[in-house]
């Protein structure tokens, strides 16, 4: 693809995430942070795609490291989040008795 | 047909970051999110028809499990560990991305002949990548409370930056314009160099400024896998990563608020590192006292206000924590905890730990929520927490802490620290609070100062 567009996706892209995250209260600035980067393992589709059509040794490994690295960032940045997000919806339930 | 995936997968992505800003949509923003990555994931598996299917399976079987095992199992108190390291994680993958497709196209030709797409994105994806991931490494042991020092002394420590910064430069052009075995060298060299200064600028960071350095990685994180979507020109790595990045710069610029520093200074500064820490010779009139006389403080109170800190983490000290506010408050007490941001070693840390121990989070108050209601309070326990509430930081004396917001904790009626020594915190300078007349030090790790004001409470 051509190199202009990709770069208009980007610089487009990046206004977004300013614009989205601009109101987040204290209180889930870490799942936020652990969840955001969570989605930064997002180089798991480069890493699969950079897998493909390899003919070099050394490539098809870092491919394979790639991968490895990128889906430890996937599923345990997702999960952790959660774990955290649950024990604040838990507290959800009881809102009506603090003083 | 790939492409459409990648579409509701960006959009999802979008959705799923916009609801974890909400409390109550917090945790299904996380799971919209996930589905987006289910199906990116799905386009790719379209899109590379040519995959090696068995080696593919068997590495995404591996990280998948490594992950699970890792993020079910690391306790709350860590979090901020547990973030640094997958930041790395991610930011190793791609750096490995961009140098798979170097070493695949660089063995005729030079990667300048790509257009100069390639030319930049190949080796800044190598070389933010590789930072990343050396650099949340030392995050990850500095958090761990590893001690990990500079080599080189403070007064050459930036021209050697500098120096680096210089040959990585160098290094990348000549990467660029070469092939074969000379392109595989300086790719080599590259890795290596970038890895080098990833330790080098986090390693002179104070652990006062630990959050905005995890912030500013996952930032890193974000704008390496844009990069590696660059080097192979993939859009949905270009939206996901620029995401992610310009979320982590929004969040580091928070961080960089709460502490009244410059992104700059922070990273150059390196506060907490080199300045003399003051032992317990340099104070006097100091008023130790026990967990009994502690309760009995509260037992007349009719308001107090806890704040913690990172010792209440290290301590694990948050369900002793919340089992003691609950008794204070079953004596008729007022109960409220003051959340400094950058208590603990990452934003919104003690909302995570006390929210694991069943505060409601409406009971937590910010800093400026907080501040005006000191002066009308009985008793402040102050549990691990030291820089945070240093009354030095509203006066100009050129310490590192000058002009952070702090907890005006020594407004209250009583003050009680509960803190295992007089040794300074993490910016390393020395807490007149300690020696004010209407401050009681209780010695004792947090856990066991908690639980044991808790008993006496108890037996009252």
């Amino acid at each position: 693809m051509l190199a202009a567009t990709l770069l208009f996706i980007f610089v487009l892209a990046s206004f977004i995430g300013v614009e989205i995250i601009g109101k987040i209260p204290p209180t889930l600035h870490t799942p936020l942070m652990s969840g955001s980067n969570a989605i930064s393992g997002i180089t798991i589709v480069g890493a699969l795609l950079a897998m493909q059509g390899r003919y070099h040794g050394a490539a098809q490994v870092l491919g394979f490291v790639a991968i490895v690295f990128a889906m430890i960032n996937v599923v345990g940045g997702f999960l952790v989040t959660d774990r955290m997000l649950a024990m604040f919806a838990s507290k959800k339930k009881t809102p009506g008795k603090q003083g | 047909m790939h492409i459409y995936l990648y579409i509701v997968a960006a959009v999802l992505f979008i959705l799923g970051i916009k609801r974890l800003g909400k409390v109550r949509t917090a945790r299904s923003g996380n799971t919209v999110a996930a589905a987006g990555m289910l199906l990116a994931v799905l386009g790719v598996l379209v899109e590379a028809q040519a995959l090696s299917w068995f080696w593919a399976a068997v590495a995404m079987a591996v990280g998948s499990v490594i992950g699970w095992l890792v993020a079910t199992r690391v306790a709350m108190t860590a979090m901020p560990e547990m973030v640094a390291a997958l930041n790395g994680f991610g930011g190793g993958a791609s750096a490995l991305v961009a140098m798979t497709e170097q070493i695949e196209d660089t063995s005729q030709v030079t990667l300048a002949t790509f257009g100069g797409m390639m030319a930049i994105a190949v080796p800044a994806s190598i070389v933010i990548g590789s930072a990343t991931l050396t650099g949340s490494g030392i995050a990850y042991l500095k958090l761990q409370g590893k001690s990990v020092p500079h080599p080189i002394p403070k007064a050459q420590r930036n021209l050697a930056h500098a120096a680096i910064a210089v040959a990585i430069l160098a290094i990348s052009l000549w990467s660029v314009y070469s092939t074969g075995a000379w392109s595989m060298t300086s790719m080599v060299l590259l890795t290596l160099l970038s890895a080098v200064i990833g330790v080098f600028l986090v390693m002179p960071i104070g652990g006062a400024d630990m959050p905005v350095v995890v912030a500013l990685l996952n930032s890193f994180s974000g704008v390496a896998a844009a990069a590696s979507g660059f080097v192979i020109g993939n859009q949905m790595l270009i939206v996901a990563g620029a995401l992610v990045g310009a979320s982590g710069v929004i969040l580091t610029q928070i961080m960089c608020k709460a502490m009244n520093r410059s992104l700059l200074n922070v990273l150059i500064g390196g506060v907490g590192d080199g300045k003399v820490a003051k032992d317990a010779k340099d104070y006097k009139n100091i008023k130790s006292t026990s967990p009994e006389e502690v309760a009995m403080l509260l037992d007349g109170a009719s308001s107090c206000v806890i704040v913690p800190g990172y010792g209440l983490a290290v301590a694990q000290a948050q369900h002793a924590c919340a089992n003691l506010a609950k008794e204070i408050e079953r004596r008729g007490c007022m109960v409220r905890y003051a959340i400094h941001p950058v208590a603990g070693r990452m934003p919104g840390h003690m909302n995570v730990l006390l929210a694991e121990a069943d505060v409601p989070y409406e009971k937590l108050l910010e800093l400026d929520k907080i501040n005006p209601e000191f002066q009308s309070t009985d008793v402040v326990i102050v549990v691990g927490a030291n820089d945070v509430v240093n009354p030095l930081a509203r006066e100009k004396t050129g310490s590192p802490i000058d002009g952070m917001p702090i907890l005006d904790v020594d407004k209250a009626r009583t003050v009680v620290m509960i803190k295992r020594s007089l040794s300074p915190g993490y910016a390393g300078v020395k807490n007149p609070l300690f020696e004010f007349d209407n401050t009681l030090m209780v010695f004792l790790d947090a856990k066991e100062a908690l639980q044991g004001i808790l008993d006496e409470l108890k037996g009252m």
